[in-house]
């Protein structure tokens, strides 16, 4: 029974055990097991990256109604390794005006800063992450977002090629601006749960903080996607007018860790949408029965996620920069900037409410400020439409 | 020598080395990438001090945002991607002696102090330093003015940059 | 555990470094680069006060925090001006940006 409470601790007990019986200090053991443990976890995130990536040729052909990849193995199972060798055997080539160091360092940079998001990802509640719960986990997802934006200008600038350094510029102009509204809403489960822990903003979750908050989680969304530079956000890389973006000059499995990274990314991005607004690894206290039920529930949240997120890339336009970037200042920005003030002022008010009472006018609240919001932005657009067409006509005039 | 004290040597090995490269690297856009690793350096650093909030901010704002507008500004002050010249000024050995002569100064002066062989003590327990410090930031008999003004001083500034870097000629 | 005074002379040569980089520089945005380092090792003294300290007195990290802050409203403005003087004169060479120089 001790195995399957909390495999993880047991088996990292059993290698001490090992480790320390062939005469290893006390120290070196434990570093030794926890540098084995990361391992484990990035293996376990590199399988599943080579898993999403057949996972989205399947969705994205549905989505475009074709069948996508169904020649190698069953469904194409085997499609993403027939990918990777193919990455393997290309050229590695390095351009002669590019900045080797900078170059060579820029994609692993970008794979690094998806896998260091996974430190704080509480897997499920008894598994070893349980009780080392870092303070100020929801900081850190930004603080990992801001290495990402790093290895995109380093990509950018070394490559030394003039459609990357313009992908770079826009897609670093679109994640610093965004990081805003993503940060001021990051805050609000940091209010409902008293604290910036990941874990104890999941344990907080008796109610989802999707019904405290859907304007948040829809504006976290919003900021994630515009943070993976996917579609409709996907300025710097669009394909039809820069090539490429900032990867145009990467070859092999150079470009190939840019393209896992960002569908680990989106798949991350799922999951800490989950974490944050969907209650993590909680389903009814489903995941009090066993760990590996609640990693289970956890990565179906995500893929959830992740699923809306294809949906929009393969369904929404592209929008023009500076319409993304107004957007995100004249409209995302100021919303949640308010979102966070009503919510702290009612969380501060309605502190000695019933639950009930609390859930719903947090809920009414969000709803009330969508609505003004959307209804400003609705006017705004009526009178520049006017300013172009001339006023509406106010009656249409029937002919007999 | 116990683990923490040689992680500590390690990491200020590799900080005051690529300190040293910022200074004294001919392209800038290497002195502002080598800016980066100095600034993690010292997250480390932060990080090692137990000031967990400090190490994420310093991550967020330096690496994520100052680094980022230094990275900027290279690229749109060049007429040319290569940099030409001498990087330093006629005046380089006088500055290297003065800060060689600070860092001396600075050592002797602490040398003689007696608090310097202290040891930090253990955190007291149940304390959560951000949540302390969240506190005090807006406690009224914290430091809630302080902070106040410190925003005050960010919103002036992003006024004031947005105004100096403004182009009359191109805007609307 | 680390001596305190381990942490001082790592700042102390940080400081020294940024130094040597404000005074040595021609580019005016490289003499920014050595402020930035000098902020930095300010900050590693005031979070190392902290923990040396009484941890209970928060005083060290909200100074670091205010330091935060200003050096982002330092960078944002000071490289407002460096482009805007790069707009006028075509150049960020301090020494060549010398019309108030008598």
């Amino acid at each position: 029974m001790g195995f399957w409470n909390d495999p993880l601790k047991a088996a990292a007990d059993w290698l001490m055990d090992i480790f320390t019986g062939w005469g290893m200090p006390e120290l070196a053991t434990q570093i030794l097991v926890a540098f084995l443990g990361v391992l484990l976890l990035i293996v376990i995130l590199m399988v599943l990256d080579i898993v999403l990536v057949w996972v989205e040729r399947k969705v994205v052909s549905r989505f475009q109604s074709r069948i996508g990849p169904n020649r190698v193995g069953p469904f194409g199972l085997i499609q993403p390794f027939a990918d990777i060798i193919k990455l393997l055997i290309k050229e590695d080539i390095t351009p002669s005006g590019a900045d080797k160091v900078v170059y060579n360092l820029a994609p692993i940079l970008s794979m690094m800063s998806v896998l260091i998001l996974w430190a704080v990802v509480p897997l499920a509640p008894q598994i070893l992450g349980a009780d080392t719960d870092l303070n100020i986990g929801a900081l850190y997802i930004v603080a990992a977002g801001a290495i990402s934006t790093l290895s995109i200008i380093m990509a950018g600038w070394s490559s030394n090629n003039k459609y990357s350094l313009i992908g770079a510029f826009r897609e670093v102009a679109v994640m610093l601006s965004f990081e805003i509204p993503m940060l001021a809403v990051l805050l609000i489960p940091t209010i409902f749960a008293k604290s910036m822990g990941i874990v104890k903003i999941v344990d907080a979750q008796d109610t989802w903080f999707v019904f405290l908050a859907p304007l948040a989680a829809l504006i976290f969304f919003i900021a994630a996607i515009a943070e993976l530079g996917r579609a409709p956000f996907d300025m710097g890389e669009a394909e039809s007018e820069l090539v490429a973006g900032y990867n145009i000059e990467y070859s092999g499995m150079k470009f190939g860790m840019f393209y896992a990274g960002e569908l680990l990314h989106a798949f991350t991005f799922g999951g800490f949408w989950a974490i944050l607004f969907f209650g993590g690894y909680r389903f009814f206290g489903l995941e009090q029965v066993n760990p590996i039920l609640a990693v289970a529930i956890l990565l179906f949240k995500a893929f959830i996620g992740y699923w809306l997120i294809m949906w929009v890339r393969y369904t929404v336009l592209r929008i023009r920069i500076d319409h993304m970037l107004s957007f995100n200042w004249k409209f995302l920005t100021p919303m949640a900037f308010v979102l966070l003030m009503v919510t702290a002022l009612l969380n501060a008010l309605l502190a000695e409410t019933p639950p009930w009472v609390y859930v719903s006018s947090m809920f009414l609240s969000n709803i009330a400020l969508a609505w003004g919001a959307l209804e400003l932005a609705r006017s705004y657009s009526r009178r520049e439409r006017e300013k172009v067409e001339g006023p509406k006509p106010a009656v249409e005039t029937t002919h007999h | 020598m116990t683990p923490d004290q040689i992680v500590f040597l390690i990491v200020a090995l590799f900080t005051l080395g690529s300190g040293f490269m910022v200074v004294t690297s001919g392209n800038l856009v290497h002195a502002a990438l080598w800016l980066i690793s100095t600034l993690f350096g010292v997250a480390v650093t932060f990080a090692l001090l137990n000031a967990n909030f400090l190490a994420v901010v310093q991550v967020v704002v330096y690496i994520g945002a100052i680094a980022i507008l230094f990275i900027f500004a290279v690229m749109l002050t060049r007429k040319d991607i290569r940099d030409q010249g001498p990087q330093v000024n006629k005046n380089w050995w006088f500055g290297a002696l003065l800060s060689v002569s600070t860092f001396a100064g600075l050592y002797f002066l602490l040398q003689g102090w007696e608090g310097m062989s202290k040891t930090a003590s253990a955190f007291p327990s149940g304390f959560d330093a951000v949540a302390e410090l969240g506190n005090e930031l807006i406690s009224p008999t914290g430091y809630v003015l302080p902070f106040e003004v410190a925003s005050v001083l960010l919103v002036a500034a992003l006024v004031g940059a947005v105004y100096v870097a403004f182009n009359p000629r191109s805007g609307k | 555990m680390i001596p305190l005074s381990w942490f001082l002379i790592f700042a102390a040569a940080l400081f020294s470094i940024g130094l040597f980089g404000v005074l040595s520089r021609r580019n005016a945005i490289a003499i920014l680069l050595g402020i930035e380092l000098m902020l930095n090792a300010v900050n590693i003294n005031l979070a190392a006060f902290w923990r040396y300290g009484n941890v209970l007195n928060m005083a060290g990290q909200v100074f670091a925090i205010i330091v935060f802050a200003v050096a982002a409203a330092e960078v944002a403005v000071g490289l407002a001006l460096v482009i805007s003087v790069y707009r006028r004169r075509n150049t960020v060479i301090a020494d060549d940006i010398d019309l108030m120089k008598w």
